[in-house]
């Protein structure tokens, strides 16, 4: 089936099986690896890319389901100017060691504050409860998402 | 630069999509190889049907044991060979069967579910009791027993110190089987080209990896090129010598195009190696005071269906490390490790030392509670003091290096204001409205900074040493070579600090590269804590000569002697007199060109150095603990956590933070959380994310850190290593807190995790 997604603002059009997880579109179709995929039970949100500005679960989402849709994923955080505030967060703070749970965990922190810009540490650890990280204890991402709450937020 | 809290040189492309993980990487042609694994724990294998996956499209094959049968076995014990598949039986449910390769993932998951086995069953035996009973068939073949190994590790026993010791007691802990997961799970991409293979490998010792592969397929090394590239953590489960290391390769050979595997997490689940799993039996003997004075002890492995060269002599170390912080006069150990139907098991955070860090921190509570006293009075009694480093322990070599135990236990107790906590246990253990309050103590030594040689070689590494290549480019920039392999430790930023210190160059203006067999020089890789104690004093090892020899180029320019010149912003300067200056840029320009070098100056500014540790370092430290435990559910809430850690030479304080946190986040987990688990007939339980409990954001505190820094004199950094602390500190702080809340119940023990259940049980039971 053919299916048409804009991603990070561009519009892309392919021919894919239907049973192609969106995670899988990503990577294997677009060649945007910066999606990763820590599990098969919807578990780790390692893959996590936002669909029309919601947080999903792109191994949870056909790329059929995406028709139409608009999906940003990590490589479409940084703009012109740099890194956005929450990738400056995670990198001042240390949010991050082995990277790869990374991308999933700045796009669900991103859309944490966009729907709330002004998270209290509980809220932080709520909107991020979908997301596992297996090396920082998770502390250090709390701080970060402190960090660009009050650096300038989800832009 | 050591010292101070720079962010990472690492995250730019971590942090944009752009890290390069091994499934991030394409070849052109690529083809996916799929396992198709036992779902039977126990069972010969009568037939294997594949013709019906042959069919199917896309896919270029199946494979079995036999056809790999011209492959010389992957590194095993000598003796105990292990193949690549299961050949005539399996020994686990996991254990892979055949192999398939398919034009793309899907498809080649699909031909994995058609491939049809027929299995015999025969009998399980899951737990290390089945599988040492009497009429126990022998599980796995070279062996006529399921006890792999015994090994007395002292030739002595203690029972005349038993004897004579006032008091004595015994009890059974047990340290339950984890498993690593990591993020990324276990991946691998051949690509056989020419006269050898190229493998992108999630790896954690790339030159060893390469010396295995080119030692099974006969060529030379130089003709394999093994890449760790960015590595999802690994935590020990990515040392361990997986089938798909060599199928891959030896799969791309015979197709002519790139193989690559990429474990799924369910599969990560059973056929990845766990870690852990031991029953410990001990015997302690003490006086009134609560001194320790023998302690006797006997640990059980379950090694799992097949013995990993690794897995099944890890109690070894667990053995060295039974004397902890405190001065026990007399040890005596020995292990067994028994084959059993279950995924085998090896290295996992700590391997080995964390295991004997829970044994005698639960061995001076469970002394406390006997004698009726404080756990903080017993350590105190206990306790190396520091006039007594280095000091011997009673196993043979291990002899621990600077360290101020009391200090760090004193430093905790007055950050947890244990006094005060006293009083609120006391406090709500009267009121029956109130969640009970425990506080749990570790203080911990470990082993880091693996070497020396001698030790590393038993673990089939070619040395113990590190290297380090360092050399200026003409501008004076600086790019480092570096034989470690990290998975998220934060190398590229942590060494460029150290060799900015002695290089004079600013640390934004040094390149750290490692990971590639083809640029790197032979280096050993990332475990065992050994990072900073031994790859950062290779790094200062090269960048001390490299700065020395820059020194007489500089000397040579400035027509001055060496020792006249001193260092200024990075630049060199005769000794009070500012004019006559030359930056390192034009110093390592000048290296370049041979008719301006001093005679008998060879060209360029570049040294490799190896270093070789003189012996272990050993990281220690006390944690401490604070859990509220609901009366009705068991449920077991931490209120605080509290670290002191001595690591000696801090490098990153941020990364030290890291490693400290993320530790300390697995040894919770395993206390209170993780378990692997299989049922009677061997099936697992904890086949994917949602059985396995690793601990998200909601279900761990925040970590408050503190570091005494005693430098260690075994290595010119006097940095201790870090990676493992936190795992082998957290269990039996966060254990001696739950049994602490429940102790004037009459509850002595918990055991890991302590789920809500056993801990409700534990409550129900004792009152």
């Amino acid at each position: 089936m053919r299916v048409e997604i804009t991603v990070n603002g561009q519009p892309h059009s392919a021919e894919v099986e239907s049973r192609l997880l969106l995670a899988h579109f990503l990577r294997d179709v677009l060649s945007l690896t910066g999606t990763h995929v820590g599990c098969d039970t919807s578990s780790c949100g390692a893959c996590t890319v936002l669909l029309d500005g919601v947080a999903v679960k792109s191994c949870t989402v056909l790329a059929a389901q995406a028709d139409g849709c608009a999906v940003t994923t990590i490589e479409g955080l940084a703009g012109p100017d740099g890194l956005s505030p929450v990738q400056e967060g995670f990198r001042q703070c240390h949010g991050l060691q082995c990277g790869y749970c990374t991308p999933g965990m700045v796009m669900a922190a991103t859309a944490l504050l966009s729907e709330r810009p002004d998270p209290s540490e509980q809220e932080i650890r709520d909107g991020l409860k979908g997301n596992m990280c297996r090396c920082t204890g998770y502390q250090m991402i709390v701080e970060s998402v402190q960090w660009a709450a009050a650096n300038g937020g989800a832009r | 630069m050591i010292g101070s809290a720079v962010p990472r040189k690492e995250d730019a492309a971590l942090l944009t999509g752009r890290g390069t993980f091994v499934d991030d990487i394409h070849r052109p042609g690529l083809l996916h190889m799929v396992y198709v694994h036992s779902d039977e724990a126990h069972a010969r294998i009568t037939h294997i049907d594949a013709e019906a996956a042959r069919a199917l499209p896309g896919v270029l094959g199946v494979w079995t044991a036999k056809d790999f049968a011209e492959l010389p076995a992957r590194p095993s014990v000598p003796g105990l060979e292990r193949g690549y598949l299961a050949g005539d039986k399996v020994h686990y449910v996991g254990e892979p069967v055949a192999v398939v390769v398919a034009a793309d993932r899907y498809l080649a998951a699909d031909a994995a579910r058609a491939v049809k086995v027929g299995y015999e069953p025969l009998p399980v035996m899951a737990t290390v009791a089945d599988a040492l009973a009497p009429d126990a068939v022998p599980i796995f073949a070279p062996l006529e027993s399921n006890l792999a190994l015994e090994q007395q590790v002292t030739p002595h026993d203690v029972a005349a110190e038993l004897e004579a010791a006032p008091r004595r007691l015994r009890a059974r802990l047990v340290n339950q089987r984890c498993a690593g997961a990591p993020m990324e799970p276990y991946g691998v991409l051949a690509d056989w080209t020419g006269a050898g293979p190229t493998v992108w490998a999630t790896v954690q010792a790339p030159h060893r990896v390469r010396a295995e592969i080119a030692e099974r397929f006969g060529l030379a090394r130089h003709l394999v090129r093994v890449v760790a590239p960015d590595v999802g953590g690994a935590f020990g489960v990515k040392s361990s010598f997986m089938p798909e290391l060599f199928l891959a390769p030896e799969l791309s050979r015979r197709l002519g195009r790139p193989v690559k595997f990429v474990e799924t997490r369910g599969e990560h689940m059973v056929h990845t190696y766990h870690g852990r799993d031991q029953i410990q039996d001990l015997e302690v003997g003490f006086d009134d005071e609560g001194t320790i004075l023998a302690l006797d002890v006997t640990i059980t492995v379950n090694t799992g269906g097949v013995p990993d060269p690794v897995g099944i002599g890890l109690a070894t170390l667990t053995s060295y490390m039974l004397s902890g912080c405190y001065r026990i006069p007399k040890i005596a150990a020995r292990f067994r490790s028994v084959v059993t139907n279950t995924t085998p098991t090896a290295s996992y955070r700590g391997a080995g030392r964390p295991e004997a860090s829970f044994l005698i921190e639960r061995a001076v509570d469970l002394v406390a509670h006997e004698l009726g006293k404080d756990p903080a009075d017993v350590r105190r009694a206990n306790l190396i003091q520091p006039g007594e480093m280095p000091y011997q322990t009673p196993f043979e070599g291990i002899v621990y290096d600077e360290a101020d135990y009391p200090a760090a236990l004193e430093l905790l107790l007055s950050e947890l204001d244990y006094a005060g906590l006293r009083e609120e246990q006391e406090r709500r253990r009267a009121d029956p409205g109130a969640r009970l309050l425990g506080v749990g103590l570790s203080t911990f030594v470990e082993m880091g900074g693996f070497g020396p040689t001698p030790l590393f070689e038993q673990f089939g590494y070619i040395g113990g040493w590190e290297s380090a290549n360092v050399r200026l480019q003409p501008d004076g920039s600086a790019i480092i070579l570096v034989g470690t392999a990290p998975h998220g430790q934060g190398h590229q930023t942590a060494l460029a600090q150290i060799a900015a210190d002695e290089l004079g160059v600013p640390f934004d203006a040094i390149s750290v590269l490692y990971g590639d067999t083809a640029v790197v020089q032979e280096g050993i890789g990332t475990m065992g804590s050994r990072g900073m104690p031994v790859a950062g004093n290779a790094v200062r090892q090269a960048a001390v000569d490299v700065a020395a020899k820059a020194r007489r180029i500089a000397a040579h320019m400035l027509e001055a002697a060496p020792d006249d010149l001193v260092r200024v912003d990075g630049a060199f300067q005769v000794k009070g007199v500012s004019e006559a200056t030359v930056s390192l840029a034009a110093v390592a320009e000048r290296s370049f060109k041979p008719h301006l070098l001093p005679e008998d100056t060879g060209l360029g500014l570049e040294c490799t150095a190896y270093y070789e540790p003189k012996n272990l370092s050993y990281p220690s430290g006390a944690h401490g603990c604070v859990v509220e435990i609901d009366r009705d559910t068991g449920r077991v809430h931490i209120l605080r956590y509290v670290c002191v850690d001595d690591c000696g030479t801090v490098i990153n304080p941020l990364n030290a933070r890291g490693q400290i946190h993320g530790g300390v986040a697995q040894g919770i987990a395993q206390a209170l959380y993780e378990k692997v688990s299989f049922d009677a007939d061997g099936r697992p339980l904890t086949a994917s994310f949602e059985d396995y409990m690793v601990p998200g954001v909601l279900d761990l505190p925040r970590y408050e850190t503190h570091h005494i820094e005693t430098k260690s004199s075994f290595n010119p950094l006097g940095a201790k290593g870090l990676g493992e602390a936190g795992a082998t500190a957290a269990p039996q702080a966060v254990v001696n807190a739950v049994v602490d809340a429940l102790a004037h119940l009459g509850v002595r023990d918990v055991e890991m995790p302590c789920t809500p259940e056993r801990v409700w049980k534990a409550m129900r039971h004792a009152s």
